[in-house]
């Protein structure tokens, strides 16, 4: 029979505990996982990512419903567990209860709170969950939004770097003389001081909070010293305590947290905890590292395995954007410690190793820390240093004379040598995995959990990979837009809307763009994202559109161009016929073709008359077909209803409504659509980026399809009902891709990098994100949708399109 | 020199051209950020592209058909590519562009 496991609290070492149930022994728990937050578990040290806009929620989810799902793992989140009835060995929560045969406890920490007045004013938060996270990035949506930090340690700093970041004006109140006093000594701490004022953070140190102040909401921070800040929002992150009235009501022992032996287990062998909320040998934890190592033994214990909880030394790094940090051991100032300390102002780089008895116990590093983790490995191995005294602070580059290559000196790393602190994965786990053919990232990453927490080791897991692999492995694809930034499309576009940067110099500016003004290859990209993310905003700047967009016509190898007019669904009758065919024959057009997209091309036509054959075909009630966009093409159909014997819905008329809605739209590369009237698909609707088949019960929509380089079917997304429905779908989807591809992917290449599985959930499945989309599709239609060819009828256009001057017939001297 | 007008520097956009007509082929005219005009050949070495047609980065044009760089100071290929185009004498006076007369009426041979 299963075993019940009750889980208190879905944090990361809880999550972790059921992994490594999961791995050993699948069949023989039954899991039910309560959270008072109404969430599951998530990867709660990336909520600082969150918080500055450089990851989304979505992407820090460690075990998303799926998962639960799959397991059969019960999940109450949402519901709080009140009370714990040893003798009856059963949870209650305040809408119910479950019996368990083990518990476990992992209820984290609270924030503390500073017991000062004015703290339960609305607007006073604290840094713990999700929702601290959302109510920042809320407040910091307001304009001139002032915030003021309390505590300036890890959280802290992270939460207003966050903040301003987000543009608000931020100020962080220390109670002690220099920031991250328990990792940094005070040198390290004033550059990093120094670091964040050029960010615009205010930083005031010696800081001790009397008041908040405010009458229905915060309003300001009064400090002991009279100082006084005002304040929209101010965040509490002095520090943490374990949260443990659970366990103080059951009568657990209980000292400044929930008292473990070596094997995890509390007073009651059958109650176990692990995490912050934890004390082992009058030990705290806060760091994640030591967290997983308690949820590895945790569950050996319930699997009745021998194995003991030994805490190590861990390291801190800071997850700011561009502040590098790194500590580790002890650096206090003792009498039979030395230090060896070097400086380099013009850089802003500072390195601090302790030693004690030709050892290293301790490390400060600011402002380059590459060789964090050799130093880390010298700490905790307590490694004879003796020998390599003289050069030691310049990093194992330096040592037996090997070269200053990064990869050299990650080659030149022991196996025993930690890459990953979080997860505790020494470069022997690593190399072991590629042995046994791991050959990516992500491999790595399934394999050993490398990389897979914080991120910060990414960089030294693939030199593991290139130094081992060395030709067999290509660095990965983490690349960069163009030669004018080191980031890739995705960082520009996330940045784009994080930090609501509005034009191109901004762009340029804030995310240090190394040219004057981009190259072709950014340009256009940046065009595109700019009035995708803001189309009430920013000015769509013609100078850096490709020809064809500029000029609204297919250039041709002879530098002459097509013409072709939208013809709806792939509609015609005589009046426009006959006028395309005297426009043909009026400008003399060398080409006349019919285009796989159902309508007619004329080809050959001089940039001079192309204003001038426009305003002729508009006089029929002709528009630009956009026949050269990174938009909208066209919308291909079949007969449907309207003449054909197998037709089961009108394809024709959806198809024409669907290009009504959608022309004009500018989107990462060119998007055709189809729809065929039944499923003998004579539109070929099963290879376009969104086709549509009509079937008797309504209309299956299908996404994602390909017949250019690559042939692709497309993907099922929906099948709806109504064709206001399928209308619907298609335009969300159209919007999510607008929003979120990179510049020139085709959605089958996008839907393979997200996953059709996200959009539906995006697109079908969470209708307010539904009409979301459909009001921001909407909204850029009202501006962009227009007709090029129109706007183009003036004299001053027509000039714009003939030469400057024409010096033919001037004499010579 | 004798310098032409041959319009006003508003007739261009920043960071875009517009090309004279000449007896000896196209002449494009490029207007950068910094407000400078250059003169050269509207015919990429590459395959004949039109350069008044792509787009201005700093003081280089990409041809639109191709992508091949051309430097408008130099008029020759930039990266790895190899070509050059004939440049002409241009500047700005008081709002107006002129360009050499002589090499553009008389051709290049003069």
């Amino acid at each position: 029979m299963k075993q019940k496991l009750v889980i208190i609290g879905a944090g990361m070492a809880s999550g972790r505990v059921i992994e490594h149930i999961l791995a050993q022994d699948p069949e023989g728990w039954e899991i039910t996982a309560f959270n008072a937050e109404p969430r599951g578990n998530y990867n709660r040290i990336m909520l600082s990512p969150v918080l500055s806009g450089e990851k989304s929620y979505a992407e820090i989810v460690t075990h998303d419903d799926d998962f639960y799902a799959q397991h059969s793992i019960t999940c109450r989140f949402g519901e709080a567990v009140v009370r714990i009835d040893r003798e009856n060995k059963v949870v209650h929560s305040n809408t119910g209860s479950a019996a368990y045969d083990k518990l476990l406890i992992a209820t984290g920490s609270a924030p503390f709170i500073i017991p000062v007045q004015g703290r339960d004013l609305p607007g006073v938060i604290t840094y713990r969950d999700m929702d601290d996270t959302q109510a920042m990035i809320d407040a910091s949506s307001q304009p001139n939004g002032k915030a003021v930090v309390i505590g300036g340690g890890l959280l802290g700093l992270e939460a207003a770097a966050g903040l301003a970041l987000r543009g608000m004006d931020v100020t962080v109140i220390h109670l002690m003389g220099h920031l991250m006093e328990r990792q940094l000594d005070p040198a390290a701490g004033y550059l990093l001081q120094k670091d964040l004022e050029a960010r615009g953070i205010k930083v005031h140190c010696k800081g001790s909070t009397a008041a908040i102040l405010g009458r229905d909401k915060v309003e300001g921070v009064l400090l002991e010293d009279n100082t006084g800040y005002e304040a929209d929002l101010v965040c509490m992150a002095v520090g943490i305590r374990p949260e443990t009235r659970l366990a103080n009501d059951a009568h657990l022992e209980v000292a400044r947290g929930i008292v473990v032996d070596d094997q995890l287990r509390t007073s009651d062998p059958d109650i176990l905890a692990v995490g912050e909320c934890v004390e082992h040998d009058s030990q705290l934890f806060g760091l994640v590292a030591p967290l997983y190592d308690q949820a590895k033994v945790a569950a050996a214990t319930l699997l009745g395995q021998d194995a003991a909880f030994r805490p190590v030394q861990t390291a801190t790094k800071l997850k700011v954007t561009g502040v590098d940090l790194f500590s580790a051991g002890d650096f206090t100032d003792a009498e039979d410690r030395e230090d060896i300390v070097f400086r380099d102002p013009a850089r802003g780089v500072y390195k601090r190793l302790v030693i004690e008895n030709d050892r290293l116990i301790g490390a400060v590093m600011y402002g380059d820390t590459a060789d964090g983790s050799w130093f880390f490995g010298l700490i905790k191995d307590g490694t004879d240093i003796s020998d390599m005294r003289d050069t030691l602070i310049f990093g194992p580059a330096y040592q037996g004379g090997t070269s200053a290559d990064p990869l050299a000196a990650v080659a030149a790393l022991p196996l025993d040598a930690e890459i990953c602190g979080c997860n505790g994965i020494c470069k022997g786990t690593i190399v072991a995995a590629i042995e046994g053919g791991a050959s990516t990232l992500a491999d790595i990453k399934a394999k050993t959990k490398a990389s897979a927490s914080c991120g910060t080791c990414t960089g030294l897991v693939e030199q593991v990979l290139a130094s081992t692999l060395g030709d067999d492995f290509k660095m990965p694809a983490a690349q960069p837009m163009c030669g004018c930034t080191d980031l890739t499309h995705e960082d520009v576009r996330r940045l784009i809307k994080a930090r609501g940067l509005k034009s191109m110099p901004a762009v340029m500016q804030e995310l240090g763009w190394k040219s004057s003004c981009g190259c072709s290859s950014c340009r256009p990209a940046l065009n595109f994202y700019l009035l995708a993310d803001w189309p009430e905003d920013y000015q769509d700047d013609a100078q850096s559109r490709f020809v064809n967009e500029r000029n609204h016509a297919n250039i041709q190898k002879d530098g002459t161009y097509s013409v072709v007019p939208r013809m709806w669904g792939g509609m015609t009758n005589p009046r426009e016929l006959r006028a395309i065919a005297d426009a043909a024959e009026k400008y003399a057009v060398p080409g006349v073709k019919v285009t796989g997209g159902q309508r007619i091309d004329l080809l050959g036509v001089r940039k001079e008359h192309l204003p001038h054959i426009w305003a002729d075909l508009n006089q029929a009630g002709l528009v630009s077909g956009h026949a050269y966009a990174k938009g909208l093409r066209t919308v291909k159909t079949c007969v449907g209803t309207d003449f054909c014997r197998f037709g089961t819905q009108d394809s024709t008329g959806l198809g024409i409504k669907l290009e009504q809605r959608l022309w004009g739209a500018w989107t990462p590369h060119k998007v055709k659509l189809a729809v065929s009237g039944c499923p003998r698909n004579c539109a070929e609707a099963t290879c376009k980026d969104v086709g549509i088949v009509c079937v008797d019960s309504g209309y299956e929509i299908g996404v994602g399809g390909a017949a250019g380089m690559d042939l692709k079917e497309v993907e099922r997304l929906a099948k709806v009902a109504t064709e206001a429905e399928a209308i619907d779908l298609t335009v969300a989807f159209v919007q999510l891709y607008r929003e979120n591809a990179r510049y020139l992917d085709r959605p089958y290449k996008w839907l393979a990098k997200v996953g059709l599985d996200w959009v539906q959930a995006q697109v079908v499945e969470d209708l307010a994100n539904r009409a979301a989309l459909i009001a921001r599709f909407d909204l850029s239609q009202s501006i962009y949708q227009r007709d090029p060819w129109a706007d183009r009828a003036t004299p001053k256009a027509q000039a714009d399109f003939a030469p400057l001057a024409d010096l033919t017939q001037e004499a010579a001297e | 020199m004798s310098w032409i007008d041959i319009g006003a520097l508003d007739d261009i956009p920043q960071r875009g051209a517009r090309v004279v007509k000449t007896l000896h082929g196209c002449v494009a005219v490029f207007r950068t950020h910094d407000d400078q005009v250059f003169a050269i050949d509207d015919r990429c070495p590459h395959k004949g592209g039109p350069l008044s047609e792509g787009i201005v980065h700093g003081h280089s044009v990409t041809c639109p058909l191709h992508g091949m760089v051309i430097g408008l100071t130099d008029g020759l290929a930039k990266g790895a590519d190899e070509g050059a185009v004939a440049t002409y004498p241009a500047r700005v006076e008081k709002g107006r562009i002129l360009l050499d007369a002589a090499r553009l009426i008389r051709g290049r041979a003069a």
